[in-house]
This record gives C-alpha cells, structure tokens and sequence, in this order.
C-alpha cells in the first residue's frame, strides 16, 4: 500500500531509510523543523538548516522516488532563548515561498514554560500573517497532559485560527480525544518505548475511528523506527480492519490536510490502467 | 468498529500480557533486593515507586479505560488558570 509519512527527520537519518521507506510503499514524508541534538548559537545556524529542508533534503529524497514536504520553526526546546527565536522567526518568511515549505512547524511546549508559551503564541502569529498551516509538537511523557492543555487553551483563545489546519502530534490516550474533540487533526507518533506502540494506536483507531487522525513514525536521531507506519498498517490488517479504512489513516488524510497548503502539490504514483485493446478479449470461458 | 470477539483478542494478547507482568515482577524484585543491602529509595523515586503501585491497581480495576487512566496518572496536573499564573495575555 502506498502510504505518507507526515512526520519524519530525514536530515537525521541515512540514505538506506530512503531506499527501506520506498520499499515499504512510502511515496512522500513532511519533515518538520526540530531540535538537532544540540542548540544552534545563531539565526544563520537555522539559515542553513532551513537550506537543508527545502533544498537538499527534497533532492536526496527523490532519488527514491519520494516527495519530500517540510515545516518551518524554532522548536520548542530552543525557545527557551527567546531573543533567538524572535530572530528566527523573522527570518521564516524568507523560505515560505518555497515549493515545498508546507507551513510553520513543529511549535509547541516542550517543559510548559512561560518563554515556550511566548514563542509559540508568536509563531500563532507568523502563521495567522502569512496564511500557514500550522503542525505543532506536543511534550514528552509527565508533561504531554498538561501541555497539550495549554496548547489547545492557546489556540482555542484565537478566533483566528483554522482548526482545519492545525495538526495536533504526538497525541496518546490522554490526549486524543480534547485534541480531536475541538476539531483540530491528531497525529499519533509510533516509537518503541516513549509514545505509541502499532498496537496502542491500532486501539486508538478503533476508538476513536479515522476521521482527522494521521499516524507517523517521528523518525529521528534517537530511539525510532522510520518503517513504523508500516507496522501500523501490518497491525490494522492483522485485526481485520478494511483496506479502505487503513488507506484513509495513512493516504488520504495527509494528502487532505496537507492540500490545504499552496506548495503541496503530490504527484500520485503513476499507476498504468492501459488495457491493450489489440487482443480481443476471449468470448466464453475455456470449457 | 472492532467485530473481534474477547476470546480472539485475549488469546492473541495473552503471552505478550504474561511477558510484559512477568517483567514488571522481576524489575520490582530488583528494586526490593537492592533495598536489602542498600540504603532507601531518594524521596523522588520513593514517589515513582509508589507511582507504580498506584498504576498497577488501575490495571485491576473494571473499566475499559485503564491506558488513559495511566497515563493521566503519570503526568504533571493541568491548571486552568495558568495563563494568569504565567502573566500571559490572553
């Protein structure tokens, strides 16, 4: 089955994930700007990795035949520098025009700090000026409750926002159903140990059903699977689930949110319904 | 959506369950030897380790909401009022 990866780090992994993710039926990925591992010093060190995911990266990607889509932002952890992240900021708009560039991303909280709300109110207002979609992060473990709270409290509190076009990532149990309750997209995460397991959210579907929920693998330069999707879809399958409801999580909804953004334009995988009218098709069956 | 019967589901999750109690009992036995010998657990982890308990009687109570149950028990409390408390406009 085809399928879309709307979470994933490529710059941080090796070009055999790229060839892996084209064998398991990937045909695109959105890779939303993150925390590298380490704090960049300065605004050109954001430059330059705002090079890497709209040049490079989409380059490196269709080697494999993949489509490589990203988003733009200072994460979260970052913000807590907000003299950096207000420069940052200002510099987004000189990438936002880039055919691949589908809107500001991954914002969010990270420790639910007071800096951390600052910056992501102000990436709110990047996006509401420059009519962005917007993909936001939600914390990690003892702190996804409570930040997920705040978050969707600070989106809820502008009536200027989208919720159409807002995805809401890394929900889990706890989180889900506020997220998807107030009309905004969730995306489940599928990592070995810290968030979601194929089987947790195989139960979240089931729950709470397909409708503006997405999964991803989240893959990055720590503990993760880029194949993870798969895994997910191996699950669905496992239990019964029809094909059309698998295709819908992992293809069609990305491809609707992400349609929402002038530069996402997917190419389909080229499927050949030629038939060969040359050969008359025979007129009975062999008897 | 899920037309799955219990006995399917149960009999394909039952050695995966057994696998993931039997760990939970070996690494809590591992805490209780190293607490012989040793001195207490620090006040923080003493928390976590009652955080535990407090999950593993979650899992034997009834109703079918015990992953979202633990998870709320593991994490940090959410105040309405933190937009004030932050001095954040709204």
């Amino acid at each position: 089955m085809d399928y879309i990866d709307p979470h994933i780090h490529m710059v941080s992994r090796i070009t055999d994930d790229y060839e892996t993710l084209a064998r398991m039926g990937c045909v695109a990925v959105s890779e939303p700007a993150f925390w590298a591992g380490f704090d960049r010093g300065s605004v050109d060190g954001f430059r330059d990795y705002f090079r890497q995911l709209t040049e490079v990266e989409p380059r490196r990607a269709a080697t494999y035949g993949i489509q490589l889509y990203c988003w733009l932002c200072i994460n979260a952890k970052e913000a807590e520098n907000v003299s950096l992240s207000r420069d940052v900021i200002a510099m987004i708009p000189e990438f936002l025009d880039h055919p691949n560039v589908l809107g500001i991303g991954e914002i969010g909280l990270n420790k639910n700090t007071r800096n951390e709300s600052i910056i992501f109110l102000e990436h709110l207002e990047l996006a509401i000026k420059y009519n962005q979609s917007i993909l936001i992060h939600t914390p990690h473990l003892e702190d996804k409750f409570q930040g997920t709270q705040m978050t969707l409290d600070m989106l809820c509190d502008d009536s200027r926002i989208n919720r159409s076009r807002v995805l809401v990532d890394h929900v889990e149990e706890h989180t889900i159903g506020a997220v998807l309750d107030r009309g905004f997209w969730a995306g489940m995460t599928l990592y070995p140990v810290s968030k979601c397991t194929p089987e947790r959210a195989a139960d979240m579907v089931e729950i709470y059903g397909a409708e503006r929920l997405m999964a991803n693998s989240a893959g990055d330069w720590g503990p993760s699977k880029p194949t993870a999707v798969p895994d997910l879809i191996f699950e669905l399958r496992r239990r019964g689930h029809n094909e059309s409801l698998i295709r819908k999580l992992v293809y069609d909804n990305p491809i609707e949110f992400f349609s929402q953004s002038d530069n996402f334009r997917f190419q389909p995988r080229n499927v050949d319904h030629t038939v060969d009218h040359t050969v008359e098709a025979p007129k009975a069956l062999p008897s | 959506m899920n037309q799955r019967h219990a006995s399917t589901v149960l009999d394909e999750s039952f050695l995966s369950v057994r696998a993931k109690i039997l760990e939970i009992g070996a690494a809590l036995d591992r805490v209780d030897r190293a607490l012989e010998d040793g001195p207490p657990l620090d006040e923080d982890l003493r928390i976590r380790r009652d955080k535990i308990d407090d999950a593993i009687r979650l899992l034997l109570s009834e109703r079918p909401d015990r992953a979202e149950r633990i998870q709320l028990l593991f994490s940090r409390k959410y105040a309405p009022g933190w937009r004030t408390d932050m001095a954040i406009d709204s």
